[in-house]
């Protein structure tokens, strides 16, 4: 056999080798379908059938195939003025929770980005205590502090305002622990060269500090906006005026006053909660691929 | 341009650690001088107190005449290159040369102008658009000479600008950091714990142990005449021989043989230090009276020459003899009589 037909035999055997069906890579991609399919399908579910009428769904319960009130459904969902007065839609709460969201993701990384300026960058009196006295926080969430929390909120006049409905909530201490955690790791010739080329401690922040944690800034921007937008019990709390619901919380209301005769709006509970979904899933979306390209490419 | 005065200088940790001992030292006008001792020796720390990073505890600063205890950094006239280069990562290498002169309000015309000088001169013009993590080693080094340029201080400060560089870049920037500081005459401190980096730079070499200044002088005084054991240990590559001796009538005894001086220098009785480099001493000629009888170790071959290591009682001795003459074992070597140094057995202190 002379070397070339060596070569061709070989790349033969090779390719023969590769139509061998590796069942371990099958057996992979079979776990990773079913996890992906666990996660999709109930909401593969849920908007199918709200595309299908009320009665229907009534009736013959979860729908497996797309029904024809898609336009009506959501069309009424989103336009529709429903509730007590009649001006409260799907945009409304929409806008509503956009507001909470940012407001609440926007307002913890401004508030954590500062604290842990001043607990890193600067030495006053206690600071160490500070920092721990932030981060015992963390055993308090929200839950523990309703009454006071809303005791305060309401004294100041603010239910039914954003501000009451936003301001509670954005003290972060996990948002200061993680700023605090990257600020450490910003090399001290860094703080250096900045003050050498004349740079006080607001442009170091504004020029240096908050560019190099755009990455950090995404990260905690995705995790607190979910949070913000998931936000139930604190709105249903602080927000009695219709006005001010958001869409998490406008599902509920569909279930329990939107009757319309006798049974409840299915359809519409469901299209509210798939729209509910889309926000989020676009925030981490756009900001996901952001963030890893930052990581990646991340040198301080 | 201007003259850096160090006057009794010292920096105390909290827990009364000294790490600066009042050292003093005169800088002139476009001078390269460079602070050079082991780590822990003081030398960061007193750049440091010139760049007005850490404070005196002691002593007085002068940059041009003016006492700059407690002048804002920013405001020292001085300029600093750091060892990990300390470049702005978000920035282009066009902005992080112009971030100081923005910072002080000049005009963006003038700022152009600067950042396209410095450019031209360390050869970055191509890579002004580009980012710190798009360059190498050696142009990031270049960058933050760039930012140190643009400036035109009164003073550079070099903390260890090299160490982060592999060996063949090293002495190529240590070429350009020298040639860049001799056209721009701008007054230099440069740090490092390379004795090379040290003697191939500098105009004057300041040796600190611990502290405190051993001794200030140009490459050569330092090489020739260390004024301590440290200084000849510490400066040349072999580490110079540092040989426990006893002086006997004149003469110096090295474990059970005697070197016979014949006045060449004067040796105290008692114990010293015999200090003498690898290349001042040769074998004997034959016939020739030899100074000592040498027991070989080992040779380490360089190509252009070797290093004999070997041993005369306790003491470990290393010469250099050129590549390819036989070797006897003991081997009978001559000292360069103008060439030994004698030191203090207990302080190190040049006799």
């Amino acid at each position: 056999m002379t070397i070339a037909e060596t070569q061709t035999a070989l790349s033969a055997t090779g390719l023969a080798a590769r139509r061998v069906v590796n069942w371990g890579v099958v057996a992979d991609h079979a776990i990773l379908i079913a996890g992906s399919a666990l996660m999709i399908v109930p909401v593969v579910i849920a908007f199918l059938t709200s595309t299908w009428d009320p009665v229907t769904i009534h009736r013959e319960g979860l729908q497996y195939l797309p029904g024809g009130h898609f336009l009506d459904t959501y069309g009424m969902v989103i336009f529709h003025g429903t509730g007590f007065t009649g001006e409260v839609n799907g945009m409304t709460m929409m806008v509503n929770s956009l507001i909470l969201g940012f407001g609440f993701s926007v307002g913890k990384i401004v508030i954590s980005m500062m604290a842990a300026y001043a607990i890193v960058y600067f030495r006053f009196p206690f600071a160490t205590i500070s920092f721990w006295a932030i981060f015992m926080t963390l055993l308090l969430p929200l839950e523990v502090r309703i009454l006071p929390s809303y005791e305060i909120v309401q004294e100041m006049g603010l239910t039914n305002t954003y501000t009451g409905l936003i301001l509670p909530l954005i003290a972060s201490a996990t948002g200061t622990f993680f700023f605090r955690q990257f600020f450490k790791s910003v090399p001290d010739e860094l703080v250096e060269a900045a003050r050498i080329d004349g740079a006080g401690p607001v442009k170091f922040f504004i020029d240096i500090l908050i560019p190099l944690s755009r990455t950090m800034i995404a990260a905690i921007f995705i995790i607190m906006f979910v949070y913000g937008w998931n936000q139930y019990l604190w709105p249903t709390l602080i927000t009695t005026d219709e006005h001010y619901f958001t869409l998490v919380r406008g599902i509920k209301q569909i279930l329990q006053v939107w009757i319309g005769s006798q049974i409840p709006d299915y359809n519409e509970a469901m299209a509210l909660a798939i729209l509910a979904m889309l926000p989020p899933v676009v925030v981490v979306i756009v900001f996901q691929s952001w963030f890893v390209k930052g990581l990646t490419e991340s040198d301080k | 341009m201007a003259h850096v005065t160090i006057d009794r200088v010292s920096k105390d940790y909290q827990a009364g650690i000294r790490a600066v001992n009042s050292v003093s030292l005169d800088i002139r006008e476009s001078e390269f001088i460079v602070l050079v001792g082991p780590s822990g020796c003081g030398k960061s720390t007193l750049l440091r107190m010139v760049a007005g990073l850490e404070t005196i505890t002691e002593g007085e600063i002068g940059i041009g005449g003016r006492v700059i205890n407690h002048v804002d950094p920013a405001d020292r006239d001085i300029a600093m290159v750091f060892q990990n280069y300390a470049l702005y990562p978000h920035m282009t290498v066009r902005n992080n040369m112009a971030y100081g002169l923005k910072n002080r309000g000049m005009n963006r015309a003038d700022i152009e102008k600067r950042v396209a000088e410095a450019a031209a001169i360390l050869r970055l013009e191509d890579y002004l658009e580009r980012r710190p993590r798009q360059l190498s080693g050696g142009q990031r080094q270049r960058v933050a000479m760039g930012r140190a340029i643009v400036r035109e201080p009164a003073a550079f400060l070099f903390d260890e600008p090299l160490s982060n560089l592999d060996a063949k870049l090293r002495v190529e920037m240590r070429g350009e950091i020298k040639l860049l500081q001799k056209r721009l005459g701008t007054t230099s401190i440069y740090v490092t714990h390379d004795q090379l980096e040290a003697m191939t730079m500098a105009d004057r070499i300041v040796v600190l142990n611990g502290g405190r200044i051993e001794q200030i002088g140009t490459p050569l005084d330092v090489y020739r005449q260390p004024q301590s054991a440290f200084v000849a240990s510490f400066i040349g590559s072999p580490a110079m021989n540092l040989i426990t001796a006893r002086g006997e009538n004149g003469n110096l005894v090295i474990g059970d043989q005697t070197v016979v001086m014949d006045g060449a220098m004067t040796v105290p009785d008692g114990p010293v230090t015999l200090g003498v480099r690898a290349e001042d001493m040769k074998p004997a000629e034959p016939g020739a009276t030899a100074d000592l009888e040498l027991a070989i170790d080992y040779v380490e071959e360089l190509g252009a020459g070797r290093l004999v290591h070997g041993h005369v009682g306790d003491a470990k001795l290393a010469l250099s003899t050129p590549s390819g003459e036989p070797l006897s074992d003991p081997l009978p070597i001559v000292f360069d009589r103008q060439r030994l140094h004698l030191f203090h057995a207990e302080t190190g202190r040049r006799l």
